[in-house]
């Protein structure tokens, strides 16, 4: 057990470091995030009824493509500087070192998009009661979108521009996180109970830490190995 | 000399896309030894290599280690060795002392990190972002990741690219106090080698054995 600890806390501060060093890089997926959800009611409408119909889908939407922007580098530089062929070789289990990956790249996006959300909702005039189901749906929606991504991100790691065939890859499988992420939303604006939802965001995100790591590491040593 | 044998390669063969790179070679690497494995360029050395770190999975034949077939003592045999590639494996954004942490987190050894910068001479160095170094200095960092390991045998794909003459003869004192602490060396140059105690191992007609 120390051991495998070590393989994810080598890795989730490693990575952490790494988007401290490029801040800004980082930054641009939540700036994405902010700038996109400003356009709309600037493109559509102003009125709040409208923009109140339309802030789950969006928000949801907009976390999804941000999510999506900074997935694609979560193994390419490993894979191009040599540090994945060092992991891969390294007597220790593979899929802590992924497992510390990922929850790095979620600190980086998923919390930070988490967290820039009630900007966004008071953008588009979210009903004050949906705050809080909104940022408890990011936070355990955003999880799994990094999961998934990582998938996308390790199955493309090889390719020049595998950006578009990571989406394509990867889209599919958030389909139903984008349903029960903005029915969260949706619930609690209509004044139901919003637990049910939430809780199977919940679910989805338990299954993502079990299996994706798992998934991860198959596909690294398939595609390094050719 | 069974047990001294630390390495023993069967038949090794390897091909990508139907086209055979690694055609049946036999080798063995004993302790106290450095091999140096020849051949012109595509012929398939740093495959070798990257096949016996098991970054690659041979198409056939057999690796031993200690005696002991690779995929039973898999992880008592990662313990033990150290790869350095062409690609140097560092984070350029990362200082030198922050780069070896990461490595000795995964395989840890008896040498400072400090101590280990200093040796490679690259005293003060040490909380340089690595993109602010020189190509050198950036194989030097790399290479300091020989001295704070313990591993046992070093599979080194061109360690003495981009290294100034001293850098060279760094990398073969290091060689050399190696094997003299038991440990075995296989690298892959271009080079000749200032160093006696060297075996060759020729890729070209790899149906040939190994040998003198």
């Amino acid at each position: 057990m120390p051991e495998s600890n070590r393989g994810f806390s080598a890795y989730f501060r490693r990575d952490l470091l790494l988007a401290y060093r490029r801040r800004g890089e980082v930054a641009s997926p939540i700036i994405f995030f902010v700038m996109v959800a400003t356009l709309i009611p600037l493109g559509i409408t102003p009125e709040a009824d409208s923009l109140k119909e339309l802030a789950p889908g969006t928000i949801w939407v907009m976390a999804l493509l941000a999510t999506l922007l900074s997935a694609e580098g979560l193994f390419v530089s490993d894979y191009k500087d040599g540090s994945l062929e060092q992991l891969l070789i390294s007597p220790n289990m593979l899929v802590m070192p992924i497992f510390g990956k990922v929850t790095a790249h979620w600190i980086t996006t998923g919390l930070p998009l988490t967290l820039a959300s009630p900007l966004i909702g008071l953008m588009l005039s979210l009903p004050s009661v949906a705050y809080l189901p909104m940022m408890a749906g990011l936070a355990l929606g955003t999880g799994c979108l990094s999961f998934l991504a990582a998938i996308g991100a390790a199955l493309t790691v090889s390719l020049q521009k595998g950006s578009l065939l990571l989406t394509l890859i990867v889209m599919p499988l958030y389909m139903p996180i984008i349903i029960f992420g903005s029915a969260v939303m949706q619930y609690s604006i209509d004044g139901m109970a919003w637990s049910g939802p939430l809780a199977i965001l919940g679910a989805m995100l338990a299954v993502a830490i079990a299996l994706c790591p798992l998934a991860i590491a198959a596909v690294l040593r398939l595609i390094t190995i050719n | 000399m069974v047990n001294s044998s630390l390495l023993t390669v069967n038949d090794l063969r390897f091909e990508r896309d139907d086209i055979p790179v690694i055609n049946g070679a036999c080798l063995t690497l004993n302790v106290g030894e450095i091999l140096q494995i020849e051949g012109p360029n595509g012929s398939g050395k740093t495959t070798l290599l990257r096949i016996l770190t098991t970054a690659l999975q041979p198409s056939g034949g057999e690796i031993l280690y200690r005696g002991q077939i690779l995929s039973e003592c898999r992880f008592d045999y990662l313990s033990n060795i150290l790869f350095l590639g062409h690609q140097s494996a560092l984070k350029l954004t990362l200082t030198a002392e922050e780069n070896l942490s990461w490595t000795t987190s995964e395989l840890p050894g008896s040498v400072s990190i400090m101590e280990a910068l200093e040796q490679v001479g690259l005293r003060g160095y040490s909380d340089v972002p690595c993109h602010k170094l020189s190509e050198g200095q950036q194989r030097r960092v790399a290479l300091a990741r020989l001295l704070v390991t313990n591993a046992e045998v070093w599979f080194l794909d061109e360690p003495f690219s981009a290294l100034d003459k001293q850098g060279v003869q760094f990398v073969e004192q290091c060689m050399e106090r190696h094997i003299k602490g038991g440990g075995a060396v296989m690298l892959t140059t271009h080079q000749p080698i200032g160093m006696e105690p060297v075996r060759r191992y020729s890729l070209v007609g790899s149906s040939v054995g190994g040998g003198f």
